[in-house]
């Protein structure tokens, strides 16, 4: 029934320094091997051209950090890209220079997202990050000069040390940069990384102190103007243009997309496959002509039914019901309905705003 | 057999005074077993009593002496199983009371040898373990001779570890203990004192003939139930099963009677035969009546048939045993169980986990309570539950108790007993060193921990034992514990009013610790009635999402979810709130440790 996937995400692994916090698959150095991954990479790609609809919806190329990798390396990749209506890069502040710029906007590049993180110079210390607070402000002059018009910044809150005054004062600094989109991260420590072990026994002394952050983050933002059109992520309320991320929208819609690169994921109808992460093994393969390793999971109607559920649930607007009735406990239902964190229309589900508060729980509930 | 070469008799012995050695040594003396087949302690042969070093069945095992046929009846040795040494010592006409040379007289000692004699059971005072270093068998001796009002020298010095003097006892037995005087030409009667249940043969029911005999494919009836059964094969245990053709009057041993209805042949009830059926059956044992409940909950709510089957073949072996169905809005279907005392509720629940692999939620125990209602009417109450709100009178279960304990304890085991609403009532010096206290207490203020801390107050010296003394009024109210507003009927205490406030603070405070954040506020309220006398907040969270969702982690997440998810199926539904059994685990351990609870 369906023609292809409309969705194309391109994995970048390459980084400076890999932070603590980061659980993305990233590759920091190996400046050696850039073009021979753009190579394996249009490789990839090719072996999948069947995957891929005629035309595209949104490319995203995510990282790692994209704009580290050899900028010709990565002219050369964009411009080989099929074309689509929105074409995402993410990028690093302190990458971001008036040539990248313009180079992204030249390769067809429509949107660019800045990982800022925060704009206190001690919290950016405890993430690790290289950028500055000034590096973000610069980027964004940088691609503005550069013509974009579709910015999104990264910001992520709870962090070790942070306070609500410093979190209420990045979220001004984030405002005053005018972004069209924002994404919001609580921290997330997980076990077993660098980070939790330095930081997880400061997190949890905090967590008492933290807990109304996203409360915070989602006041702050909506004042400001901006729509909580998912989870996370916040966009600008325009009148002419729907600001939203369309890529991640296709995530969250349940669409299919073919992700290339080591530790790609792509859903396509009833299948999921995850590249092989290891980057030795995954130019060898594409060098040899070979599709790379992969990990396959077959997703039946029923898995595919309850991640239509969380995945929808994370946005504003109801989720439609059609198709997804079977994936729902009528009793867990009716109990977070009493409780007022979830209205039901005759065909459609929407959380009510304490509902999208506590959204992991009551999707937990929803789900049969 | 004829009658005058017949003796029938038990061993009496405080836990670890020897009963079970003594036992192995009888039966290596008496060449029943042969030494190198002898293993310890061969009578206690289910796995539990070998663990616990205490015998829950009685069982009858039989040695030729000089001519003689001695019966052993074995009797269990705590404080909770006096209705089965009582129905032990029913099939006998003597007893050993074996004491501990270096420990002396202990508390059960005494209850166990008063049961003998009220029984009119011959004692054959014995001292064991004078083999010990730290052994005073005279110092023991007097203090047995004393109890029985007896001669010293009549008290018999052993060591059933080495075996030396055993004879000696097997010849006191001869001498001593009088013959069976049934009358063998009457219709026979046999009384049941044990069955067991066995899978291929039907019930086995383990009998004393009193008057006349039967023989293999007799048919035979009880006289109380009306049962009829074929005797399929008749014997006795040397220690292990021997077949005979007949049994009669004196004798000890068993019937297999085919029964598979594990109901239809009572513990206590007579036996006596088709074609030649006795007139009156023989006196029964008193009816005991349990004074201890507990509520059982499998676990697993799909294992509530196998737990009602379970109970139901227990049921077979201990009379003693009493269930019902409870429901639970906590905790779903279950029994509420009646026990004789903390221990018999102990084996009960190890022996349903351990023989019929079930896993059990148990409820803090309780008593019975006497409950006179609004309307006048007198009620008994076995479960917090049904505890009715308004009460005009109640009263709770006595006991008598009796401890054995130094006289350096004796300030400490005040302490404890004032502690537990507990009234003086007679002090004696056993011996300059050894102190015997007799207290009144209410039965709740001994369920839960009292024995513990007996113990560790008196560095484990103290012996107890206790006799139910009948019903008292007492200041008795109902502590209700709610969760979201709605009652959780599994918590529910009756407790002295004194108590009811820490109590009922303890509680609360425990459950906020224990009940995760919720969705809402979930206020937890300990009341009497309609008055809230502790109160704590289970803040509701304030978020719950799982921060980032794109397509490289859709499966991670939702996996997240799922587990979150089967997380939520394991717990317990009070109105609203999600609690964890844990949490009732919990909490219904704090009872445990705590003065003051029932």
């Amino acid at each position: 029934m369906t023609s292809g996937a409309r969705h194309l995400y391109v994995h970048l692994p390459f980084c400076a320094h890999r932070c603590g916090y980061c659980d993305f698959v990233t590759v920091v150095g190996q400046a050696g091997q850039h073009r021979a991954y753009v190579d394996a990479l249009l490789r990839e790609l090719e072996l999948e051209r069947d995957s891929l609809a005629g035309e595209l919806e949104t490319v995203f190329l995510g990282g790692g950090t994209p704009t580290f990798t050899a900028l010709p390396e990565l002219v050369r990749l964009l411009e080989a890209l099929p074309a689509a209506e929105e074409v995402t890069v993410e990028a690093n502040p302190e990458t971001v220079t008036p040539d990248l710029a313009r180079a992204l906007r030249g390769a067809g590049v429509t949107r660019v997202s800045l990982g800022a993180q925060s704009f206190r110079p001690e919290l950016l210390q405890v993430l690790e990050r290289v950028a500055g607070p000034d590096d973000v402000r610069r980027a964004v002059h940088h691609l503005r000069d550069a013509g974009f018009d579709n910015i999104s910044l990264d910001l992520v809150y709870g962090i070790p040390g942070q306070s609500a005054a410093d979190l209420e004062a990045d979220l001004g600094d984030a405002l005053a940069l005018e972004p069209e989109h924002l994404s919001c991260y609580e921290l997330e420590a997980k076990p077993g990384t660098r980070f939790t072990h330095a930081w997880g026994e400061e997190l949890a002394r905090q967590a008492d102190a933290m807990e109304d952050y996203f409360e915070r983050v989602v006041a702050r933002l909506s004042g400001a103007g901006y729509r909580w059109y998912e989870t996370a992520n916040f966009c600008r309320a325009d009148s002419e243009r729907d600001l939203r991320s369309r890529h991640n929208l296709g995530y969250w819609l349940a669409h299919d997309y073919l992700g290339v690169g080591i530790g790609a994921v792509t859903t396509i109808e009833n299948r999921r496959w995850r590249n092989t992460p290891r980057l030795g093994r995954y130019l060898e393969a594409l060098a040899a002509g070979r599709g790379p390793e992969r990990e396959l999971e077959s997703l039946d109607e029923s898995v595919r039914a309850r991640e239509r559920v969380m995945l929808g649930l994370r946005l504003d607007e109801p989720l439609p019901l059609a198709g997804v009735r079977h994936a729902l406990d009528a009793a867990g239902l009716s109990r977070v309905e009493s409780l007022g964190l979830v209205e039901r229309s005759a065909d459609a589900l929407t959380l009510t705003e304490r509902g999208r508060f506590l959204g992991g729980a009551v999707t937990a509930d929803l789900l049969a | 057999m004829d009658q005058s070469k017949i003796r029938n008799f038990s061993i009496i012995a405080h836990i670890d005074h020897g009963k079970s050695t003594l036992a192995d040594r009888i039966l290596e003396v008496t060449d029943t077993v042969a030494a190198r087949d002898m293993k310890e302690q061969l009578l206690d042969s289910m796995d539990l009593e070998r663990e616990r070093g205490i015998t829950i069945k009685a069982q009858a095992v039989r040695v030729a002496w000089k001519g003689h046929e001695l019966n052993l009846i074995d009797t269990p040795g705590h404080v909770d199983f006096t209705y089965e040494v009582s129905r032990s010592l029913q099939a006998c006409e003597g007893a050993l009371l074996v004491v501990d040379a270096a420990q002396g007289i202990e508390a059960q000692t005494l209850a166990n040898a008063y049961l003998a004699i009220e029984n009119g059971l011959e004692i054959v005072p014995v001292v064991n373990k004078i083999d010990l270093p730290q052994a005073d068998p005279d110092g023991a001796a007097v203090e047995v001779a004393d109890l029985l009002g007896d001669d010293p020298t009549k008290v018999l010095r052993i060591s059933a570890k080495t075996g030396e003097n055993v004879a000696d006892v097997l010849d006191a037995i001869v001498a001593r203990v009088s013959p069976p005087a049934g009358d063998p030409a009457a219709p026979p009667r046999a009384l049941v004192f044990d069955s067991a249940y066995d899978q291929y043969r039907g019930v086995v029911a383990f009998v004393r003939i009193v008057d006349g005999g039967f023989s293999r494919r007799e048919s035979l009836q009880t006289m109380a139930t009306g049962t009829r059964f074929e005797a399929e094969e008749l014997g006795f245990f040397s220690p292990t099963m021997t077949p005979v053709p007949a049994l009669s009057a004196g004798e000890v041993g068993y019937v297999v009677t085919g029964l598979k209805d594990l109901s239809s042949l009572r513990v206590g009830d007579t036996i006596t035969s088709v074609a030649r059926r006795a007139a009156e059956p023989l006196p029964g044992y008193k009816d005991v009546k349990p004074m201890v409940f507990a509520g059982l909950f499998p676990t697993d709510s799909d294992s509530y048939p196998e737990l009602r089957d379970a109970l139901e073949r227990l049921k077979l072996n201990d009379a003693a045993l009493f269930y019902e169905p409870e429901n639970s809005r906590a905790l779903g279907f279950g029994f509420r169980c009646g026990f004789l005392g903390l221990l018999h509720m102990e084996i009960v629940r190890e022996r349903l986990e351990r023989e019929f692999d079930l896993d059990l939620l148990v409820t803090a125990p309780n008593v019975a309570y006497r409950v006179k209602a609004k309307n006048g009417d007198w009620l008994e109450v076995h479960n917090p539950a049904d505890f009715p709100a308004e009460v005009e009178e109640v009263e709770e279960p006595y006991v008598k108790s009796s401890i054995i304990v130094p006289k350096e304890y004796v300030g400490a085991v005040m302490e404890l007993n004032n502690e537990r609403r507990g009234t003086f009532d007679h002090m004696e010096y056993l011996s300059p060193a050894r102190v015997h206290l007799t207290y009144q207490l209410p039965l709740a203020e001994i369920v839960l921990d009292y024995y513990d801390q007996l113990k560790s107050r008196t560095r484990g010296y103290a012996s107890f034992d206790y006799d139910l003394a009948g019903f008292t009024a007492g200041n008795l109210v109902r502590v209700d514990v709610l969760v979201g507003g709605e009652p959780v009927d599994a918590l529910s205490l009756i407790i002295h009013r004194d108590f009811a406030y820490d109590r009922g603070r303890l509680l609360v405070d425990k459950l906020r610790e224990e009940i995760p954040r919720q969705m809402f506020d979930v206020p937890i309220q300990a009341a009497i009635g309609s008055r809230v006398i502790a109160r704590e907040t289970v803040k509701a969270r304030r978020k719950d999402v799982l921060a980032k969702c794109y397509g490289g982690d859709i499966s991670r997440k939702r996996k997240l979810l799922e587990k979150q998810k089967a997380g939520k199926k394991r717990m317990k539904q009070v109105g609203m709130v999600e609690v964890p059994q844990e949490a009732f685990l919990a909490v219904l351990n704090i009872g445990q440790g705590q003065k003051g609870g029932s």
